[in-house]
């Protein structure tokens, strides 16, 4: 219990931190922001008064008090360059980063897993060697380059993929077939990812004493893999997940570019080319949020499958 | 063959860094054509004798480019890992040495700023400074602080209570003198990893901001903004397209090959 709650009360200040910081760094923006909200031509009474709207006569203390109770609140305010709640904006489009990175990491896992286990068990050998460099090819390829790729042979030569976007609500199917090349090209360095980790756990497992009884006991190394090496070293792999979430995140920024989808990440570059400051700020407090949620909820489901972990 | 399997990282990672580094030492004296000079009558031309790797767009010759652009990724590499190895490895040092209350404080900052996807951090720093090569290297550097402040806090954290330490705090050296001349080279190594593996990282980062258009601006080079004019004519010049991803590649790989030898080496 004492962990839950030290885990609690380290998550909530990593959250007021994430704000913090997000809302600090913006404050050092050069320039009036009711200025150039109205404009050279305002008279300087429409600026004083838009300057008091928006708190900007206040302390910066007071400023981020007041933000923070906004967000908390759940208004988000409003987007410059859209003219609208910032919190629509992210609703119609949080579905799709969240498919996205979902899907992603579903099939970094799903491959990456079994790859880790195969270069872990063929170490040192021809075919192990050949695995750790595609493995380190993996992690060297651009994301964002892989998806031209993917989208030019896969979308425009073969027409496997149909590039125009489906929600998920309108048809499943097609929603999910027109977010397979998109995840792919977002889970290839994961996969490597995973898969080197797997394996750094499996290796550091087979110098364990209780494999070297097993062996002794008279079992062959497959079954000992199988039965006593896989069991224990599963486990870790939930923390991979906590490790990717981040990663995941901010490459989908540039995947979502590049096929077009309408998320966050598209949003997101929209409002910093636009320069529209409260929609950026908004979505990057909550994509670091999030970052921190997921990491806390694995630290729990990891605590409560292996209760031997501790602080 | 008579190379050990153990070291295929080693030679793999050194002879490609070193063709790397050898096309942009020599990209400093000479390339074949001018790297900005527009001309539209060749556009789009297949690699042939002249133009090796072909021209793009405006005619102009992506070999060129392609090392031009290595100059960039190398001087992002090597500006945005001196920012952030060096504050990394102040605070690191500082954290881990002094212990309490500021290392606390140290450490659920640097836990903060590791909840901001890096490139989110990086676009953050460019909405708020503006677009160019310098908010890019300044921002890359800053978001691989806490990196190298929690690898040099571990490695501080084991060092300070040894012999050795203790022996010199005896002999009445001061703070700083311990961090620097006894700790310090002792927890180098990790260091230096993690600056290679940042390295990598930062050239990726670079490429990404720059196909986002927010990074180096035309008519500069730079591999990432290479990928993004070139995509619209995949179709019609895909070894537009191929060259500066490869380049990419390439260059991340060998670092992360190099990396990962020096951290196997460490180990034994």
């Amino acid at each position: 219990m004492i962990y839950f709650i030290k885990k609690i009360s380290i998550m909530t200040f990593t959250l007021f931190l994430v704000s913090i910081i997000s809302f600090s760094v913006f404050q050092i923006i050069p320039g009036d922001p009711a200025l150039s909200k109205l404009g050279i031509e305002a008279s300087q009474e429409q600026i004083d008064i838009l300057r008091t709207e928006l708190m900007l006569d206040k302390p910066a203390s007071i400023q981020y008090f007041y933000w923070i109770k906004n967000i908390l609140k759940g208004d988000l305010g409003e987007s410059i360059r859209f003219s609208r709640p910032i919190k629509e904006l992210i609703g119609e489009r949080i579905g799709v980063t969240l498919s996205l990175g979902v899907y992603a990491i579903l099939i970094a896992v799903a491959i990456g897993i079994p790859l880790g286990i195969l270069n872990a068990k063929y170490n040192n050998t021809k075919f192990g060697v050949c695995l750790s460099i595609f493995s380190q090819a993996g992690l060297a390829i651009p994301e964002f380059w892989l998806g031209i790729i993917f989208l030019i042979v896969f979308g425009i030569i073969f027409k496997f993929f149909s590039l125009k976007y489906i929600s998920f609500g309108d048809d499943p199917i097609s929603h999910i077939r027109i977010l397979t090349l998109p995840a792919f090209a977002l889970a290839i360095s994961r996969i490597s990812v995973v898969a080197r980790h797997m394996k750094n756990i499996i290796l550091e497992e087979e110098e364990k004493d209780y494999v070297r009884t097993a062996y002794s006991k008279g079992l062959s190394m497959n079954k000992i893999y199988v039965f006593h090496i896989l069991q224990n070293a599963l486990v870790p792999t939930i923390t991979i997940i906590g490790m990717l979430t981040a990663g995941v995140l901010g490459g989908a920024i540039v995947v979502e570019q590049v096929f077009n989808l309408p998320g966050i990440g598209t949003l997101l570059i929209n409002g910093v080319t636009t320069r529209d400051i409260p929609l950026v700020q908004v979505i990057i407090t909550y994509i670091a949020s999030v970052v921190v949620i997921i990491n806390f909820l694995i630290d729990i489901l990891y605590k409560i499958i292996d209760p031997r972990i501790s602080i | 063959m008579n190379i050990k399997v153990k070291d295929h990282n080693l030679i793999i990672g050194g002879v490609i860094l070193m063709f790397l580094l050898f096309i942009m030492g020599v990209s400093f004296f000479y390339l074949p054509h001018s790297v900005t000079e527009i001309n539209t009558k060749l556009k789009l031309s297949p690699p042939n004798f002249s133009y090796l790797l072909g021209t793009d767009n405006f005619g102009r010759d992506i070999l060129s480019r392609l090392m031009k652009g290595s100059q960039t990724a190398f001087l992002v590499g090597i500006i945005s890992v001196g920012i952030g190895s060096s504050m990394g490895v102040l605070l690191g040092a500082i954290s881990g040495y002094f212990g309490g209350k500021i290392d606390e404080f140290i450490m659920r900052i640097t836990d903060a700023m590791m909840a901001f996807p890096g490139i989110l951090f990086a676009l953050m720093f460019i909405s708020v400074f503006g677009v160019g090569i310098e908010n890019t290297m300044i921002a890359i550097g800053i978001m691989s602080i806490p990196t190298f402040a929690r690898i040099t806090r571990s490695g501080f954290l084991r060092e300070k209570e040894l012999e050795y330490i203790k022996a010199a705090r005896v002999r009445g050296a001061s703070n700083f003198r311990i961090i620097y001349h006894h700790i310090l080279p002792n927890v180098l190594s990790p260091i230096i990893v993690a600056a290679t593996m940042s390295f990598s990282n930062a050239i990726l980062a670079e490429a990404a901001l720059s196909y986002l258009g927010l990074g180096v601006q035309a008519p500069n080079p730079s591999w990432g903004r290479m990928l993004s004019e070139s995509q619209m004519y995949f179709m019609i010049a895909p070894w537009y397209t191929l060259a500066p991803g490869i380049m990419i590649s390439l260059t991340v790989l060998s670092l992360n090959m190099l990396g990962d030898f020096l951290r196997e080496h460490q180990k034994r």
